[in-house]
């Protein structure tokens, strides 16, 4: 896909071009398939949005990419390392935000082992890189939900991930923190090559963030391509089956659409 | 605290003032406070040895020491309180470390050793031996075989559907332990009334009155590899107490990490079932004052629930033996204090949430 997407300053891993794709998956809860034959191709650099109404199978989907969904067809490759930050942590017991950030490390961790010298520069790393290095030693409990979100990107980035899968990362913030958010989510796949993906229902966050948006119609249709070319009055009014148009902003704001049902 | 490592490479830390060497002399008081604890249960009791001649009578088996005391002092010091003390304290290590695991792999503050079928399983192993065998050997051997066994049968009981994990152990661990509890009471019905049936009754009420120090040996091995086990896992018990998708997104294998934990658990407590019987509450209280000390890190929490459990089981039994003429099985006076504590606890969580206390 060719989206005017800036050519990332490195490459991640050793050079190796993190990259996800779907080819012809299918998954089924049941004997109901959620969607099916859906296939897709996201290169490290780029930022994939994925839209659809609620109940769509916009967090089946975004599980899928992670591999924690079981799919019944199709065939999923994954080249790098995956991130997940689902939509809300709820942690029983009340950690700290360093903890929380070192558990991203697990895949680093033996089995019986316990966390290293390396393991400790690599959280902090993270916690400097979403500047929650001052709130390293709270409390999950005592956080906004806007921070909570960012310690769950904290700790997907701690375990090294080159591809960052984000499930419904804006709902719950407000104006500010969804810049912030996408802000940061641009930083990765421009400055560092990651591959990004996240779903959303609101064609805005597409317009902020992502270069790919794959619209998720029903089961069977799926339309995937450049934010601009493919999120229209015509495509969105389809998508959510009610009359949308598509409202850029004026002056020199890169970036900055809604879409508002009328 | 993993908060506490950071320090080392120049990270501020508000938490960690204390440092390495104050978390050093946190554990070292901590140690210090079970040794002392375990040395006035040794004193006191129907035939009371000073404290001073107990640590006496205790040293003098290590070095020379000329003997001051009485004969039956010793005795009593080195046969019957020792034994009975040190398995009521690595009892409730076992207990108190297995609860904590048990709530962190299950996310669930409400969860304690008896939720998962072993302890049912040993019982009606250990009861099976007094009712067909009489010795104490054989006691101990079915009722590890039984608590081993019931881990077993949720194991496969919970296979039956894989899609909700935490909700089918739990289901199976109920389920498991009705059945054995069922099995438990056939075994009583046909017991013969004038003999094996109150041997199995008393031992089935948790008691550490007849400890030995074969006992003792078999509860240190169950315990040292049990809890060492669980201890050693520690960072992926952290992690398991997050979310079962999350989990499984950071690349961990998470059922087989938990069936490993979950099959150290059943070691440690059939090993205390074994020994001491169904000594209840324990691992579901102790973990919580743990919690509101030191935190939900398991690096800390288990060792810290290891060790309260052990200091507050000793200081239960040597009550369950000295409080009135006759002894009151253990079990009884645990689940008497543990229950109204727990309503404490329960009240308390309710308005602050599962945190780190105060």
């Amino acid at each position: 896909m060719s989206c005017n997407v800036i050519e990332p300053a490195s490459t991640g891993h050793a050079g190796i071009k993190p990259q996800v794709s779907l080819g012809y998956v299918t998954v089924c809860y049941g004997r109901r398939a959620v969607f099916s034959d859906l296939s897709m191709r996201v290169k490290g650099g780029e930022v994939l949005a994925v839209l659809g109404p609620n109940g769509r199978g916009k967090t089946t989907l975004i599980k899928a990419i992670v591999g924690i969904q079981a799919l019944a067809a199709g065939t999923r490759d994954v080249v790098g390392s995956v991130g997940y930050v689902p939509q809300s942590t709820l942690t029983t017991f009340d950690f700290s935000v360093r903890e929380i950030v070192m558990m991203g490390r697990a895949r680093h961790i033996g089995l019986f082992g316990s966390p290293q010298y390396e393991d400790h520069l690599a959280v902090d790393a993270a916690l400097r890189r979403l500047n929650l290095a001052d709130l390293a030693d709270r409390s999950l409990s005592t956080l906004s939900g806007g921070e909570r979100q960012l310690v769950t990107i904290a700790r997907a980035l701690a375990g090294s991930c080159n591809i960052l899968v984000l499930d419904e990362p804006a709902s719950a913030l407000d104006l500010k923190n969804q810049r912030v958010l996408f802000d940061i989510l641009r930083e990765l796949a421009i400055k560092d090559g990651m591959v990004v993906i996240f779903s959303t229902h609101v064609p805005g966050h597409a317009f902020a963030a992502a270069d790919i948006a794959l619209l998720m119609h029903s089961a069977g249709e799926f339309e995937i391509g450049c934010v601009d070319e493919v999120l229209t009055d015509t495509t969105l009014t389809r998508l959510y089956g009610t009359p949308v148009r598509v409202v850029v902003a004026t002056g020199d704001f890169p970036r900055m659409a809604a879409a508002i049902a009328v | 605290m993993s908060a506490c490592s950071a320090a080392r490479h120049g990270s501020a830390s508000t938490t960690c003032k204390l440092g390495r060497f104050g978390r050093g002399v946190r554990w070292s008081l901590a140690v210090a406070a079970l040794a002392m604890i375990i040395v006035i249960a040794i004193g006191h009791g129907r035939y009371s040895v000073p404290i001073g001649e107990a640590i006496a009578i205790l040293l003098s088996k290590l070095v020379p020491i000329e003997p001051t005391w009485s004969r039956s002092a010793e005795s009593v010091v080195t046969l019957v309180r020792l034994p009975r003390v040190l398995s009521a304290a690595l009892a409730g290590a076992a207990l108190g470390a297995t609860g904590c695991v048990l709530q962190g792999i299950f996310r669930n503050p409400l969860v304690g050793p008896q939720m998962v079928g072993v302890t049912a399983g040993a019982s009606f192993g250990g009861a099976l031996a007094i009712l067909v065998f009489g010795s104490a050997l054989a006691t101990v051997g079915l009722a590890f075989i039984g608590g081993l066994a019931a881990i077993v049968l949720v194991y496969f009981v919970s296979r039956i559907d894989t899609r909700t994990p935490i909700f089918m152990l739990i289901l199976a661990g109920v389920v498991v332990s009705a059945g054995f509890s069922a099995l438990v009471s056939l075994v009583k019905y046909v017991a013969d009334p004038n003999n094996s049936l109150p041997a199995i009754v008393y031992w089935l009420m948790g008691s550490f009155a007849i400890a030995t120090y074969q006992k003792l040996g078999i509860l240190t091995i169950s315990t040292v590899i049990g809890t060492g086990l669980l201890f050693s896992l520690w960072f992926r018990i952290n992690v398991l107490s997050l979310g079962e998708e999350e989990t499984a997104s950071m690349g961990i294998a998470v059922e087989r990490t938990r069936w490993l934990a979950l099959g150290a658990v059943a070691f440690a407590v059939a090993g205390v079932v074994a020994v001491a019987g169904a000594v209840g509450w324990v691992g579901l209280v102790v973990p919580h004052i743990a919690r509101t000390i030191v935190g939900p890190n398991h690096r800390e929490l288990i060792p810290a629930s290891a060790l309260i459990g052990a200091g507050y089981l000793v200081a239960v039994d040597t009550l369950s033996r000295t409080l009135t003429p006759v002894e009151i099985p253990v079990g009884i006076l645990t689940a008497l204090i543990g229950a109204p504590v727990f309503i404490v606890i329960l009240r308390r969580l309710g308005t602050k949430g599962w945190g780190r206390g105060g």
